[in-house]
């Protein structure tokens, strides 16, 4: 697992980011470090699973739909089926356009699906809807 | 004042790297996003960009020399790249990816290996284009100068 945290221990909104793209957890970070967002980024569903279950105080997760082994949509659902952390809000990436794909997502209960690449724009729309 | 000569260069070099397609306006968002905290941003993503294609550009190659190519795991890499290479802006490689993509899911190995060849060659183009934005950013941050936002 690779981790940047923004070292400002008053920072109460921890984001947990999760993509299998070194580049795009690269991008995805420093959008929300700039938007003064403590940020871990993990590259699989799997390590995000696992940092969820040590790490109590996630206020968002925001996840790369395509990824190998566990796809954002896969981790999307174990966040929901889960009682201990459904509550977490789930956001999903993706660089295309499917309209099937984003509605099977919201329809599990992702509060937003945001396209490829992600912008400044896009984060601050999403400030309302953290933990 | 050196600065501003290299500030000249870069404009100058940029505004033909911008107008050739080999970047667009994400590469201007990665600059701005560019601070204090971390002053080479730029540099860091694209650095991870150039090695990760490498890699993918690898894997394809090696993926497409198959008896029996696996269209599906061509497809996921040349998504990845994509992906990446829509962070960085890398327009032209993008758009390669795109036809690239749309040849996988055809199950053409005919179209594949001419995208692979093509995808090689932007890609050695926008490296090329890169490294030199990059040694020129370096150089005017070293003689005192900041380094001018590109435009499309």
């Amino acid at each position: 697992m690779s981790s940047y945290a923004a070292g400002r221990g008053e920072q109460e909104i921890h984001v947990l980011a999760v993509d299998d793209s070194s580049v795009d957890r690269a991008l995805i970070a420093k959008i929300l470090r700039s938007s003064k967002y403590r940020v871990t980024t993990v590259d699989s569903g799997k390590r995000a699973l696992e940092l969820l279950t040590l790490e109590p105080n996630i206020s968002m997760i925001i996840t790369d739909y395509w990824m190998p082994e566990m796809t954002g949509y896969e981790l999307l659902k174990s966040v929901k089926e889960s009682s201990k952390l459904r509550e977490i809000p789930v956001v999903v990436m993706s660089s295309e356009n499917v309209p099937n794909r984003i509605n099977r997502c919201l329809e599990e209960g992702a509060v937003d699906f945001l396209l490829k690449p992600v912008r400044p724009s896009d984060v601050s729309r999403l400030c309302s809807r953290m933990r | 004042m050196e600065s501003d000569r290299l500030q000249k260069l870069y404009i100058d070099f940029a505004s033909v790297v911008f107008r050739e397609g080999f970047l667009d306006n994400q590469y201007t968002l990665l600059q701005q996003l560019q601070d204090e905290s971390e002053p080479k941003f730029v540099l860091q993503v694209g650095t991870l960009f150039l090695e990760d294609s490498e890699k993918l550009l690898n894997g394809l190659r090696s993926i497409l020399d198959q008896q029996d190519v696996d269209f599906e795991k061509l497809d996921a890499c040349v998504r990845k790249l994509m992906g990446s290479s829509a962070s960085i802006g890398a327009k032209r490689v993008k758009n390669v990816c795109i036809a690239f993509h749309n040849s996988c899911k055809k199950g053409s190995k005919e179209g594949c290996l001419k995208y692979l060849q093509q995808m090689a060659q932007e890609y050695l183009l926008v490296k090329r284009k890169l490294e030199t934005l990059f040694k020129l950013e370096t150089q005017i941050v070293a003689a005192g100068g900041s380094v001018p936002l590109l435009s499309q």
